[in-house]
């Protein structure tokens, strides 16, 4: 019973992304375009080359983490909303620590970075984690609101005291020792071991959540604060516990951003992939691996979706299937559903009940 | 040729219904024939099929083989609507009623008085009070559901029936959230329905109840019918036999022993309640090693709020509390449980387990930070599902696998598993809050052995109980609690039901030994 679950929570997103595939391309044949070639032109987008491939590397990796952060929240029964301003303030302080790290050698300097990175984030999260606690103050709300603080705060930096040259508001470049190593660089787009670092986050996380006394009590706590209570686990050093972790990975995010990137603040750099971070946990279910495929599959979108604008067809169609991937994958009833008929249907013939 | 019978002197005639589940057969030919006008008791353990049963006649589930007949006919059951339509009336375990709405509203929702267009109040006023005076079951009618007791709540929910002009009622275990005086109570309504014709049919696992209100018995295990017994002419180990398929102990064996040293002093305490008042009012007690103390009450008179003050679990206002002469007023639940206290808790699924996780995680829920389940923050998974299979095997948790969630398992082995869990970490002390509700038969037998098993090792037991037959049989002492307070301290040997249900209702030890009550 147990692997069929699991077989199921694979198999859920997989048709839900198989059925928005569907339904868009009835939506693309009403605009008149055909499909079939907006497909084939959208994959070569995401995969067509070395420089597509890399592209749609460099854009999975933020979203590999923001999805982390905020899987990992709902691993631990907190709805963690803020992902976006919690990477906003892992890019910023990472910036400003990044900037001045100019006289240490990048062995030191990259993790320092990092890890400033994702002390914001966790504070920032923290915040969130020690009002509900404290005060049982809903976090949805607490983080929007500290979405909008790091999102002023951030504008402010590069607008004013950060500042530096003319145009976008930015902030100066980061330190060369602070910045990740590039491994290959295809036409101005640089890889670099980001990727990885995500990977390896994805991996701690599940190891965190299913092999350490730690992760059992957050996962108590999520989802029975009453019997944590009683099996003696603190409810409320759990909840601002796994708000922190889930900010420090959203805040990991920010820095990488910053660190392999942009190399510098700047006030778009975080453009919702915070958000996003909800939709990858909601598609890959929660789990490590599955966020992993579910980034790669929003970020393979994404780059594709340039592609389809450049052939004529509006790249809005990406956000159209995104959506309804989504939508089948909250209310996955419907797809269980759909499956429980079809096996149903199936044993009807094998055993020949009658209907 | 089928042979064609006469049912009309039956209310209800079920004939080999059969009604399958994926893996599980849950009635299996099963027969039931309920006179016109008796009180018709079902009886059987949990997961006997009960309820799917009835489900069937009242046209929430379907049979998928056999056939019903209403006083002689036979007829289809599509949905709740033609079961009402035929006078069949349920009461289920839940209630369902809209808290926010009055009790005459409730009874006629979804058949409103009508005045035009309107929603006529005062015809449905008059209508529900006219029927709760013809039965005795007196209700305010202006009253909203959400500040009525439960055994009010249960009322309103039998005038729905009557109101839709049920004949034949049935009642899923309807004594379940009741106390002894409103289940009273409940038997009253139950016999003057009776009187006035209509036919009564009682799902129960309580034995005494079904002795004393019955007129006939079909007894179920595991989906098939047992026994068909007429009530005058059983008794209860009959009846536990056909249930449980072996002999069972009502009431277990107790041998005498010398209670030891002292292992919990409690000490004028004072807890609070949810709501900020007072619960817990000055309350002083000792429990000694090998031996049983049992607290006996209607529920909330304060007993919740005095084991969550002893387990950590709530704030204790003043007083003190001392485990094995420690003072450990206020500690934390983890500080206690390193103490050796463990807590079988009155509500398993909130508190008791985590109905998500495995039955192997838990297995080691309190114990889940130390050796050998973890080392240095790592879980070891093989020591924890080593320790798991042990005690599934020694308490006798089914299904035999750790790997099925709790909340999976049915309730008696989800209180199987809480018991392996706590009476596996070596106690000196042992609090049981009400360790057998709504458990059937032989669960009951299992874990009041086991009671007994921890006492006679030597650790100290506070037992809370609403179940007086509990109280009676497993007790070396017997305090009761009324709003609060101590009402009197008492040897079961010394004592009996009356006396203690005297204390229950408020009366101190003085005025019922002196002859003023």
């Amino acid at each position: 019973m147990m692997i069929e679950s699991r077989v199921r929570s694979i198999l859920v997103p997989i048709l839900a992304v198989l059925i928005a595939l569907l339904i868009a391309s009835i939506i693309i044949l009403l605009i008149g375009k055909n499909p079939l070639m907006a497909y084939a032109v959208m994959l070569k987008g995401a995969f067509g080359s070395v420089r597509d491939l890399t592209n749609t590397i460099v854009k999975t990796t933020p979203l590999i983490l923001t999805g982390l952060a905020v899987g990992f929240g709902f691993r631990a029964g907190v709805f963690n909303i803020g992902a976006e301003g919690q990477m906003a303030m892992g890019a910023l302080f990472a910036t400003i620590v990044g900037m001045n790290l100019g006289t240490v050698p990048p062995f030191l300097a990259i993790p320092i970075t990092m890890f400033v990175g994702m002390l914001m984030g966790a504070i920032w999260a923290g915040i969130a984690g020690f009002l509900k606690a404290k005060t049982g103050a809903h976090e949805v709300i607490t983080t929007i609101m500290l979405n909008w603080i790091a999102y002023y705060l951030g504008n402010y930096m590069v607008a004013a005291p950060l500042a530096v040259g003319s145009g976008t508001p930015k902030s100066p470049e980061i330190s060369a020792s602070a910045r990740l190593p590039v491994i290959i660089s295809v036409q101005a787009i640089d890889l670099t071991p980001g990727i990885i670092i995500a990977i390896i986050a994805a991996v701690i996380m599940y190891f965190l959540l299913e092999r350490t006394s730690m992760g059992y009590e957050i996962k108590a706590v999520g989802f029975n604060p009453y019997a944590s209570e009683y099996g003696g686990i603190s409810v409320s050093k759990n909840v601002v516990l796994s708000m922190a972790v889930s900010g420090a990975l959203a805040g990991l995010a920010g820095a990488l951003e910053v660190m392999g990137l942009h190399h510098r603040y700047l006030g778009a750099l975080t453009a919702g992939k915070g958000f996003d971070g909800i939709s990858i946990a909601l598609i890959g279910q929660n789990h490590p691996i599955g966020i992993i495929f579910a980034a790669f599959l929003i970020g393979s979108l994404r780059t594709g979706s340039n592609a389809m604008q450049f052939a004529g067809i509006s790249k809005h169609i990406v956000m159209i299937i995104q959506g309804i991937v989504i939508f089948l994958v909250a209310a996955d009833r419907i797809v269980r559903t759909m499956m429980d008929y079809a096996k149903y249907k199936r044993m009807k013939s094998e055993v020949g009940v009658e209907g | 040729m089928e042979e064609r019978k006469d049912y009309s002197e039956y209310a209800v005639v079920m004939k080999g219904i059969t009604k399958r589940f994926p893996g599980v057969l849950a009635n299996d030919h099963v027969d039931l024939f309920v006179r016109n006008g008796e009180i018709h008791a079902i009886v059987g353990e949990n997961g006997a099929g009960k309820t799917t049963l009835m489900n069937q006649l009242y046209g929430l589930l379907h049979p998928d083989e056999g056939k019903i007949y209403i006083r002689g006919k036979e007829v289809k059951i599509r949905g709740p609507g033609d079961a009402i339509r035929l006078g069949i009336g349920m009461v289920h375990q839940h209630f369902m009623l809209v808290k926010t709405l009055t009790v005459a509203e409730n009874v006629v929702l979804g058949s409103e008085t009508k005045k035009g267009f309107l929603f006529d109040l005062r015809e449905a006023r008059r209508r529900v009070k006219e029927l709760s005076e013809m039965y005795g079951l007196y209700v305010d009618v202006d009253a909203k559901i959400e500040d009525i007791s439960v055994g009010m709540q249960q009322r309103v929910e039998i005038l729905k029936t009557l109101y839709r002009g049920a004949e034949i009622l049935i009642l899923d275990e309807p004594t379940a959230v009741l106390t002894p005086q409103e289940t009273e109570e409940l038997f009253e309504i139950m016999r003057k329905l009776k009187e006035s014709g209509k036919t009564i049919i009682f799902i129960s696992h309580k034995l005494n109840e079904v002795m004393e209100i019955t007129d006939n018995i079909t007894v179920m295990r595991l989906g098939k019918v047992t026994g068909r017994l007429k009530t005058s002419q059983t008794n209860p180990k009959e009846i536990a036999r056909l249930m449980v398929g072996r002999d069972v102990l009502l009431r277990v064996e107790k041998k005498p022993r010398e209670p030891g040293k002292e292992v919990l002093r409690v000490e004028e305490l004072w807890v609070k309640d949810n709501r900020g008042l007072d619960a817990v009012k000055g309350v002083s007690f000792t429990v000694r090693e090998g031996e049983i103390l049992g607290v006996a009450g209607v529920a909330g008179n304060g007993q919740t709020e005095l084991v969550e003050a002893i387990t950590g679990l709530r704030k204790i206002e003043s007083g003190k509390v001392y485990i094995l002469g420690r003072d450990v007023t206020n500690y934390t639940p983890k500080l206690l449980r390193e103490m050796g206290l463990v807590h079988i808790p009155e509500d398993r699924q909130k508190h008791g387990l985590i109905l998500q996780f495995y039955g192997y995680y838990n297995a080691i829920l309190g114990k889940h930070y130390k050796s050998p389940f973890c080392y240095e923050g790592v879980l070891n998974l093989k020591n924890i599902m080593d320790h798991a299979k042990k005690i599934y095997e020694m308490f006798d948790v089914r299904p035999r696998d750790p790997k099925i969630p709790a909340g999976n398992l049915s309730g008696g082995n989800q209180q199987k598993l809480i018991l392996a869990r706590e009476m596996s970490s070596n106690p000196k002390f042992a609090l049981f809050a009400q360790p057998t509700r709504g458990l059937d038969i032989g669960a009951i037998e299992y874990i009041h052995k086991n009671i007994l098993k921890l006492r006679d090792m030597g650790v100290g037991i506070l037992l809370i109980s609403m179940e007086l037959e509990e109280i009676f049989s497993l007790s070396d002492r017997i305090i009761v609690m009324y709003e609060g307070e101590i009402m009197g301290e008492l040897k079961p040997e010394e004592t009996n039901f009356e006396e203690v249900g005297l204390l229950m209702a408020g009366h101190t030890l003085q005025e019922v030994r002196s002859g003023v009550v």
